[in-house]
């Protein structure tokens, strides 16, 4: 059964207004082309949830998107500050922004529970730390063996998943390499998943290597296909990060007017992925050039026939 | 204009610290220049875990971020960030880890996630605060994994105070013998902090930081000025030896050639 659908009506069938949403991706597969849509059709109160709220959801911040964030490092990685996070957390603009906060460990504990069915998920962490004086979502329990004391969290259940990967069929059994992340949890944890792939494939090709799958279809509910949907993050083997824009958005995202007239060129102002891809295009014709990684294969492997 | 800049002083000194060690959890910026020196030199067999779920990389160029690209292909391993989290840092596969901070204080406690509003209580502060900074990321619990960890920050009034304004990171909590211990933290918790200016080092018995050795260049007062305790002075305070011509070549010419992390003066 296909679940192929298009970005606009995957998000405006699966992402409503007050929704938890978790657009995941550990620094990698960052689905940049979900969160513009997102804000083009005009969600609000979302909560919004990722281990590393990134320039993705700084963009979402800035258009007014969320009501709250829950996080674990806030920083526009190898850069600087999110500063349209900042100016909600420090400023309350465009509006304030509730934030709840973990560690890494202590979000993907939270993933963990959540796909489980766990009521809470233990770990050795926060021993010492003011992180349990301000979320009391953080609390120790005693151990019923050793009688020692261990954190736990409860489990994370978003509305939605959105997760990008490089290629899954048209059913929704997905497959990553390279960094892995929480695709896997996150997607066992929400209610409703979104995948966005780079390339759609046969499903053929998905059983020739099983052990490269993280999702399978059972999970999904829509499947995108939208190629360099991650810009400017990138996908493993199909193009880099764009690192010139997120030094640029450093510059950008200094100045509210500036952000603001970003979003209206860059968000509003594009129909969707393929027409944002043509404009980045024309603006810079070497673009697919610069971002291309070349190409280094692995060795395939031998599953073998049996019977 | 001196021989070195402030950063390669940091990195080389860094670099030497990780001499015999097997296993570090790497950073980017600083870090990870001071770590792929440390296998060129003092640590041929230093394996680099990265926070992103890399293990074993060996970067093709310097990575821009911990979730750059060039840190997977290569690498003998990639895993999902559970294993990371559970198996080699809580597993006590970590032996050094590099961390930042924003504040620290005399017993090495970290702070990385707000500088407080003005008024109200500790919540109040945190929720309505000054600076907001970015958070644990996994330094929370890779400040009570690692066996050591290692401080990379520049030596400021700002940064060295007397009362952090949060505890993102648990150093020596309150400087009592076996107080990690007491608290299940199995790592040794901070050992070594590399500034611009000068080198410190904690003692067994009081968990306190004290100077260790100063910069060439560096004038005692001018550190004692920036440390917001009344600093303890090593009885055989030394002079940090300065960068070798091999090091600043190798982080010149091989590890960071287009001066992106190295040639900041300040």
């Amino acid at each position: 059964m296909t679940k192929l659908t298009t970005m606009a009506d995957a998000i405006a069938e699966h992402v409503h207004d007050g929704d938890s949403i978790a657009i995941e991706g550990f620094t990698a597969f960052i689905c940049f082309a979900a969160a513009h849509e997102i804000i083009r059709q005009g969600r609000r109160n979302l909560t919004l949830v990722r281990m590393t709220p990134d320039l993705i959801y700084d963009q979402m911040i800035a258009a007014g998107c969320a009501r709250k964030m829950v996080f674990s490092y806030l920083g526009n990685p190898g850069v600087g500050s999110l500063h349209c996070v900042r100016r909600a957390v420090e400023k309350g603009v465009p509006r304030p922004l509730e934030v709840e906060e973990y560690s890494h460990f202590g979000m993907v504990s939270r993933y963990m529970a959540g796909a489980a069915h766990l009521p809470f998920f233990p770990l050795r962490s926060y021993m010492g730390a003011d992180q349990p004086k301000v979320n009391p979502h953080i609390q120790f329990v005693e151990s019923p063996f050793e009688g020692e004391l261990v954190a736990v969290v409860p489990p994370l259940n978003p509305d939605v998943a959105i997760v990008h990967a490089q290629r899954a069929d048209a059913g929704g059994d997905t497959q990553i390499w390279g960094l892995l992340g929480v695709q896997t949890e996150v997607a066992f944890a929400a209610k409703r998943v979104i995948v966005v792939a780079e390339e759609i494939v046969d499903e053929a090709v998905i059983r020739s290597d099983p052990n490269r799958t993280v999702i399978p279809g059972l999970m999904v509910e829509a499947v995108v296909h939208e190629p360099w949907g991650a810009h400017p993050s990138y996908a493993q083997g199909y193009y880099d990060r764009d690192n010139q824009f997120y030094l640029e958005w450093d510059r950008i995202s200094r100045d509210e007017a500036e952000t603001e007239a970003w979003l209206e060129e860059w968000v509003y102002g594009v129909e969707d992925r393929a027409a944002y891809l043509r404009k980045l295009e024309g603006q810079e014709p070497e673009l697919r050039q610069r971002l291309a990684p070349g190409e280094a294969l692995s060795q395939p492997v031998n599953y073998g026939i049996y019977g | 204009m001196s021989e070195y800049t402030p950063a390669e002083m940091m990195i080389t000194s860094s670099a030497r610290a990780l001499s015999g060690e097997r296993v570090v959890f790497v950073g980017v910026g600083l870090p990870n220049i001071a770590c792929n020196l440390a296998r060129h030199t003092v640590a041929p067999d230093l394996e680099l875990v990265y926070e992103s779920g890399v293990f074993g990389s060996q970067p093709a160029r310097l990575p821009l971020s911990i979730g750059d690209p060039t840190l997977v292909s290569g690498a003998t391993l990639v895993c999902p960030m559970p294993d990371l989290f559970m198996y080699y840092l809580q597993g006590g596969r970590v032996e050094v880890a590099f961390l930042g901070a924003a504040q620290i204080d005399r017993f090495g406690n970290i702070n990385t996630t707000v500088i407080g509003g003005r008024s109200g209580d500790f919540v109040e502060r945190y929720e309505q605060p000054k600076v907001r900074l970015p958070g644990s990321g996994g330094a929370c619990e890779i400040a009570i994994h690692a066996r050591k960890v290692f401080v990379i920050m520049r030596l400021t009034a700002r940064g060295f105070v007397d009362q952090i304004d949060f505890c993102t990171s648990a150093g020596h909590l309150n400087g009592k013998p076996g107080a990690r211990a007491a608290r299940g933290m199995p790592g040794a918790g901070p050992q070594l902090v590399v500034t611009d200016k000068a080198i410190f080092r904690f003692r067994q018995d009081t968990g306190e930081m004290y100077l260790s050795s100063l910069h060439p260049g560096v004038e005692l007062e001018e550190v004692r000025a920036a440390v917001g305790w009344p600093l303890k002075i090593a009885d055989d305070l030394k002079t940090t030896p300065p960068p070798t011509a091999e090091e600043l070549r190798l982080i010149r010419e091989e590890l960071d050639p287009e001066g992106a992390y190295t040639s900041k003066g300040e």
